[in-house]
């Protein structure tokens, strides 16, 4: 019985996928986008009731489907479970996909691709809940794969504008390049375990040399650090919102970014064997947390500020997974989907108003105009700050816990740094947009609120931004039954912890309330060295066009003009040109007259006797014999 | 009197055959190259049925018998088709058979 709520879970995606794909070429229709947001919404509901299935004690539910590949010792099924974590996964995966879906039909309203884009999107996901439900990792990766590939098409859904192609191009090639990293750690799993099932793998784990379990651990890692897009292959990620609005807060903020934390949290045996490996995970994390809250301090894109907040929170993720607290960055992993996703949902509605201008100093005073897209944006920059009650105070002030509990206090430091700057530049943006004085009108825009049932459709997110955090209790009961426990040293500072984080986080939303109360800050402040280096994202994406880009680039021109053009296209061309020459002298042969082709003929036979002879003669003993003496001498 | 041995025939053979090849090349009458096969065939033929006596071998003898069959069935039909062209085109003269021009 739960079997078929497995198959509906996962299939129902695909199912509407392929059913918009059948219009996808004709104009909007708008029963595609209402018909996969119900199949969605029947995939969200069979993943609530695996997920209440489990939480009211069931067992785990593994069901193979088929084989894929049997030859000699490999063996793969198509095998999905429905553990614990993938539970937790598939109904974040879900609900934010369901939400979305609705929202996009009153975001994508006015799109000629209307059709072609409900078919990415719900192919998205069927991607994502093979990548969260396979129990292999050759399934994970088939998922992972799928998830990359719907990200291209979709963050080039607009594939006329020059920049979003390119943005997309960037993204897959950057994941392209991790890839390769996570399936060398693919194979050095089967090359030791002799499977790649998760069971089978983490049972044999624990007897393997500890130098080769590193290098799985790194290997898979590099894949992680791909699509979480940590550092050094951060750069797509903002350059991916070039895509729709829906795009950025389903794939890039809630869902596939976050597969890279699924996979650490997933390996979680692997990783228990080498804390070294997740500590360096961790160092990176925390680096990523406060380098891209800077990033996102100055910034005048109001979707990539939040794409750099994305970006900061998986470094958070990272953190507690590193330090092994794997349910502290499930936990921030799904109050995360919730609030950013209602983010970026919010951050639409603004693009929406204000004709696709995403420049938050152009805003100002939407206040007015957009009344329940300001309550539910501060809703959710409140969760994303961490202030209490929200969502992200007890998720991200459990990570600041875990770090100090380690007694990695530089590590905590910097979260703690950068807990403040996250509110400040949340707050910033709030400000910016919905406060202080109406710019927008000098400038001619009339912004106008989002359709009802779009706002209907973010109040779930909005509801879950408020109310996640406080089932922690239950969660962490009920987590732990797959994800080991994490031992807190920390209960005598507990509370002393707890107020300083708060603290640094209230004191950043009101700097940033006084700072910008009055609109943006004056000019001078661009001037200064240190803007110049955030705004520019710390010259990085230059550095890679520098270095990595302009030399590829060269090279591949070499390859093209002096290998390709004058080697293999020469050397094929000349045997093409050969023939057709020797065609082109021998076909007066054919000349149709059967006397001069009876002398071709004699000819013909006149050599090949000769021929007959002179091989004969080469090959009988004397010859041979006088030959092999010259060689002798 | 000078004994006729193996080497003989076979420069008869190879003089019938080199005939019979230049025939085959110059003549332009479809009869004629008729003609110069036969010749080319028969000095198969004697060479077959030398080289099988001085062997004491009766395999090439009975190959030179197939020859000649195949030779007349050969002809019968050569015949027959040069017949119908002449009728067709009352000239049996090969330069003007030139419908396989391609």
């Amino acid at each position: 019985m739960m079997e078929m709520y497995l198959y509906l879970a996962l299939f129902a995606p695909l199912a509407g996928s392929l059913f918009a794909a059948l219009f996808g070429a004709s104009p909007k229709t708008l029963w595609t986008g209402l018909i996969t947001s119900g199949l969605l919404f029947t995939s969200f509901v069979s993943s609530v009731i695996l997920f209440s299935y489990l939480l009211s004690g069931g067992e785990v539910i593994h069901v193979e489907m088929m084989t894929w590949m049997a030859t000699g010792n490999l063996y793969i099924p198509f095998g999905f479970v429905v553990d614990e974590v993938s539970a937790t996964m598939m109904i974040v995966v879900t609900t934010v996909s369901t939400v979305v879906h609705v929202y996009a039909i009153g975001y994508m309203d006015h799109d000629k691709g209307f059709n072609r884009f409900f078919s990415y999107l719900s192919a998205f996901v069927f991607s994502m809940m093979v990548l969260v439900m396979s129990d292999n990792f050759a399934g994970l990766f088939i998922g992972w794969e799928g998830v990359g590939l719907c990200s291209w098409l979709l963050i080039g859904f607009w594939y006329h504008k020059e920049t979003a192609t390119w943005a997309a191009n960037e993204a897959f090639i950057m994941n392209r390049i991790a890839d390769l990293g996570m399936l060398i750690g693919i194979f050095l799993i089967y090359w030791n375990t002799g499977s790649l099932q998760y069971d089978k793998v983490f049972a044999e784990v624990p007897y393997l040399d500890i130098d080769t379990v590193t290098m799985i651990g790194i290997f898979l890692f590099v894949g992680a650090m791909g699509k979480s897009a940590q550092f050094p292959l951060h750069t797509w990620l903002a350059d991916a919102m070039e895509g729709p609005t829906p795009v950025s807060a389903l794939i890039h903020a809630a869902t596939m970014v976050t597969a890279g934390v699924y996979l650490v949290i997933r390996a979680n045996p692997i990783y228990d064997l080498i804390p070294d490996v997740g500590y360096m995970i961790a160092s990176l994390g925390a680096f990523v947390a406060i380098f891209a809250a800077t990033m996102a301090l100055v910034n005048r894109d109001m979707k990539r500020i939040i794409a750099y907040s994305t970006l900061s929170q998986l470094g958070y993720m990272f953190v507690a997974a590193g330090l092994g607290a794997y349910w502290v960055a499930l936990f921030h992993l799904m109050a995360h989907a919730f609030f950013k996703a209602l983010l970026f949902l919010g951050a639409g509605n603004v693009m929406h108003a204000m004709d696709d201008e995403l420049d938050p100093v152009k805003m100002g005073g939407l206040r007015h105009a957009m009344k329940w897209t300001m309550v539910m944006m501060t809703l959710a920059s409140v969760a994303l700050a961490g202030i209490y009650p929200l969502a992200g105070f007890f998720s991200k002030d459990k990570i600041l816990e875990v770090a100090f509990s380690g007694d990695h206090y530089i590590l905590w430091g910097t979260l703690w740094v950068t807990a403040g700057l996250t509110a400040f530049y949340s707050f910033r943006l709030i400000m910016l947009a919905f406060f202080g004085e109406k710019r927008h009108e000098a400038l001619g825009f009339h912004p106008h609120e989002a359709y009802k049932y779009v706002l209907w459709a973010m109040s779930p997110l909005a509801v879950l931004a408020v109310i996640a955090g406080w089932f922690e209790h239950e969660f962490v009961h009920f987590i732990t039954h797959l994800l080991p426990n994490f031992e807190f040293h920390t209960h005598h500072v507990e509370m002393i912890l707890i107020i300083v984080t708060s603290m640094i986080a209230l004191g950043g939303i009101i700097t940033a309330i006084m700072l910008y109360k009055n609109g943006p800050l004056s000019k001078k402040w661009e001037e200064r060295p240190c803007y110049k280096v955030l705004i520019n994202q710390y010259f990085i994406p230059q550095f890679y066009e520098e270095f990595f880009t302009k030399p590829y680039r060269e090279l591949s021109r070499v390859l093209w003009k002096e290998v390709d053009m004058k080697i293999v296209d020469a050397s094929v061309d000349g045997i093409a040109n050969t023939i057709y020459g020797t065609g082109e002298k021998t076909r007066h042969m054919q000349d149709g007259n059967l006397s001069s082709m009876l002398r071709w003929m004699v000819i013909g036979l006149l050599i090949l006797l000769t021929l007959a002879a002179a091989f004969s003669f080469g090959t009988s003993d004397t010859v041979q014999q006088a030959l092999s003496d010259l060689g002798a001498i | 009197m000078m004994e006729i041995t193996l080497n003989h025939y076979l420069i008869l053979s190879t003089l019938l055959f080199a005939i019979g090849l230049i025939g085959v090349m110059r003549r332009k009458n479809l009869l004629m190259l008729f003609f110069a096969t036969e010749i080319l065939l028969n000095s198969v033929n004697i060479a077959f049925a030398a080289i099988s006596h001085y062997y004491g071998d009766l395999t090439g003898q009975m190959f030179a018998f197939f020859v000649i069959a195949i030779a007349a069935s050969e002809v019968a039909v050569g015949l027959g088709l040069l017949i119908i062209w002449f009728k067709r085109t009352n000239n049996i003269d090969l330069d003007a058979m030139t419908s396989m021009r391609g």
